[in-house]
């Protein structure tokens, strides 16, 4: 029954690693960017929600009323400010100076937060639980979590494919040069997809503070597990992203079973094994 | 009329037997400086051996990497395992670290090549993290808090503390010049010419028949063995080690890319230059704490979006210099 029950928290689970994954799946869909800094931005995110909170006394959840459009709005100016002029020079350039971003963000959240760790309370909907069969109950947090997480993804695919911001997403995406002498402002599109992307990181940002403790250092961790998300699940594919993230997650689940040490690394595991066997991930979208 | 074609230039003559002078300095520093300026230089020589063997994987091969700390820790592992497990003597075991290193690169290599571009970076990254997970598993050598290497083992190296430190110093001075040297003599080979191609243009480069994933793969071999070396050194210096500091992406990644970027990437001056204004900065600003990693990332920022080619692509556009030809020119023309 510890199988099913780790089987179980892991598939749940990956709807937080889900979540880390599409924000970074819709930058790379829409500009071939990948963010090194994406998992910093997550942790950036707890943080803003922690002070949100201890500042005016929300509910964790609901903070992110101000807490998403702040993070969007960073998005939108971040894009427009910095990233857009990285862009169309080749892998470096975005590489680096997200690189640079991901090492400010450490250190500022280091100087002004401290090293020291925090989590966010949300009360009854830690701990309430009900039971599947004996010996495996679903807490009410991960269902939350992972229903979140399919209507983020739900919400992301209906956006690209059913409106026409999609459809600017879609065409940057696909030629940039045709899309902006079709009149597009492919600058103000890359800032769009970006501010979208953060508000899914302010969501992923809130959970991450509700589900566990978090510090200035843990931004890397998060982006590697939303890298793997996006690999395993093919690139591209926004459902495929979630499966990413629930095979990452009940990986993890079951390599912490056998032992404790391996959680982390059995995800690692499961992600190079997939990388082996289908180099493209399992469900590819983008060639 | 005739026209001379040459790759030496007056400045880069100058260059090359100041570098000389400069090299015979060093390696007589043992008897003539004390044992902090030593270690300090050896510190630098460690982040130029760093920095001038990933600016031949990002500026050349186009493998911009952010796993190399992989091969820091494995080094560092190698050489602990067998000076106080099997009770080598350290320095032999260095050279063990670097074949090991360069041996476990072409496996990994053939999973990471499967990644492109920026997702290669993170790919290796992830490698990174499986060699210090695995090491974090390793009981014999203290588990995730780790080790350090006994006194017994230190001594095989040199047996008073002044010889030992000399020691380690000249390895040091080896590895870091011995980087710069290989860096040089590589790019002036025919691989040289080979990965400047790869670096202007994979298209044009590939159509001309260069083998572009044999070129990189050699490189990202050569690279790992050495860097595998310098991981080594790091233990020696560093005598105490946990799989935290031994596999730091900051430590052995974040401010190599720093350095290369500021300094110049896809020169040989650039990592040289970059690691100079590293360790002034680092006098002066250390202090500072989290407050200098912040200015050094945004610094780097800066230079990559207003000047890509760092300071010394900046010199060699303002005043033509090269110091370290590693192309032809037509002169007398």
């Amino acid at each position: 029954m510890t199988w099913i029950n780790a089987v179980v928290q892991g598939v749940l689970i990956g709807g937080l690693y889900a979540m880390f994954a599409a924000g970074l799946s819709l930058i790379f869909g829409v500009m071939r960017l990948v963010n090194i800094g994406h998992g910093d931005l997550i942790v950036a995110a707890s943080y803003l929600a922690w002070a949100v909170v201890h500042a005016t006394g929300l509910h964790p959840l609901t903070s992110l009323v101000i807490v998403a459009p702040l993070a969007a709005a960073f998005g939108y100016a971040l894009q427009l400010g910095v990233l857009n002029h990285t862009l169309g020079k080749g892998i470096l350039p975005p590489l680096l100076v997200t690189f640079g971003l991901s090492v400010i963000l450490q250190n500022g959240m280091l100087l002004i937060f401290t090293a020291d760790t925090r989590k966010l309370d949300a009360g009854a909907l830690e701990t309430g639980s009900f039971a599947l069969s004996p010996g495996v109950d679903i807490g009410y947090l991960p269902l939350l979590m992972f229903a979140t997480a399919l209507v983020v993804i739900a919400a992301l695919q209906f956006l690209f494919y059913s409106t026409s911001l999609g459809r600017e997403f879609r065409a940057v995406s696909d030629d940039r040069e045709v899309a902006a002498l079709m009149g597009i402002d492919d600058r103000r599109v890359y800032a769009s997809a970006m501010a979208l992307s953060l508000a899914v990181v302010a969501v992923a940002g809130v959970f991450l503070a509700i589900r566990s403790n978090f510090d200035p250092f843990m931004g890397p961790g998060r982006l590697i597990f939303g890298f793997e998300a996006v690999i395993i699940g093919g690139l591209g594919n926004l459902w495929g992203t979630l499966a990413g993230g629930v095979i990452l997650g009940v990986a993890q689940g079951v390599g912490a079973e056998i032992n404790p040490g391996w959680q982390v690394l059995a995800g690692h595991i499961a992600f190079f094994l997939v990388l082996a066997v289908r180099p493209r991930g399992l469900f590819p979208r983008i060639s | 009329m005739s026209a001379l074609v040459s790759r030496a230039t007056r400045a880069s003559r100058v260059a090359g037997l100041s570098a000389l002078g400069l090299a015979a300095v060093l390696v007589s520093a043992p008897w003539w400086t004390d044992i902090a300026t030593e270690r300090l230089i050896g510190e630098f020589m460690v982040y130029l051996a760093l920095a001038t063997l990933w600016n031949l994987l990002a500026g050349y091969a186009g493998l911009v990497s952010v796993g190399q700390q992989a091969y820091v820790g494995f080094g560092a592992y190698v050489l602990i395992s067998l000076a106080s497990l099997a009770g080598w003597n350290p320095l032999w075991a260095v050279p063990m670290a670097g074949l090991g290193a360069a041996a476990i690169a072409t496996p990994v290599a053939r999973l990471v090549f499967r990644l492109q571009g920026a997702y290669f970076a993170i790919g290796t990254w992830v490698m990174a993290e499986v060699f210090r997970l695995v090491c974090a598993q390793i009981s014999a050598l203290g588990g995730g808090s780790g080790t350090s290497l006994t006194p017994a083992a230190m001594k095989l190296v040199a047996a008073t503390r002044p010889a030992r430190e000399a020691a380690i110093y000249w390895l040091a001075l080896a590895l870091g010049l011995g980087a710069v040297a290989v860096a040089y003599l590589l790019l002036r080979s025919r691989i040289g010419l080979a990965l400047t191609a790869i670096r202007d243009s994979e298209i044009a480069s590939d159509s001309l028949g260069i083998r572009i994933d044999r070129v990189k793969l050699a490189v990202y071999v050569l690279v790992a063995g050495l860097t595998g070396m310098v991981g080594a050194l790091v233990e020696l210096q560093k005598v105490r080690m946990s799989p935290d500091a031994a596999f730091s992406v900051n430590d052995w990644t974040a401010f190599v890319i720093f350095i290369v970027v500021i300094g110049g990437i896809g020169t040989i001056e650039g990592p040289i230059l970059g690691a100079l204004i590293y360790f002034v900065l680092r006098e002066y600003l250390a202090e500072l704490g989290s407050l200098y990693l912040m200015i050094l990332g945004a610094l780097a920022i800066l230079v990559m979006l207003t000047a890509p080619q760092g300071l010394w692509g900046f010199v060699q556009r303002r005043f033509g210099l090269s110091l370290f030809p590693t192309g032809y020119r037509v002169r007398g023309l």
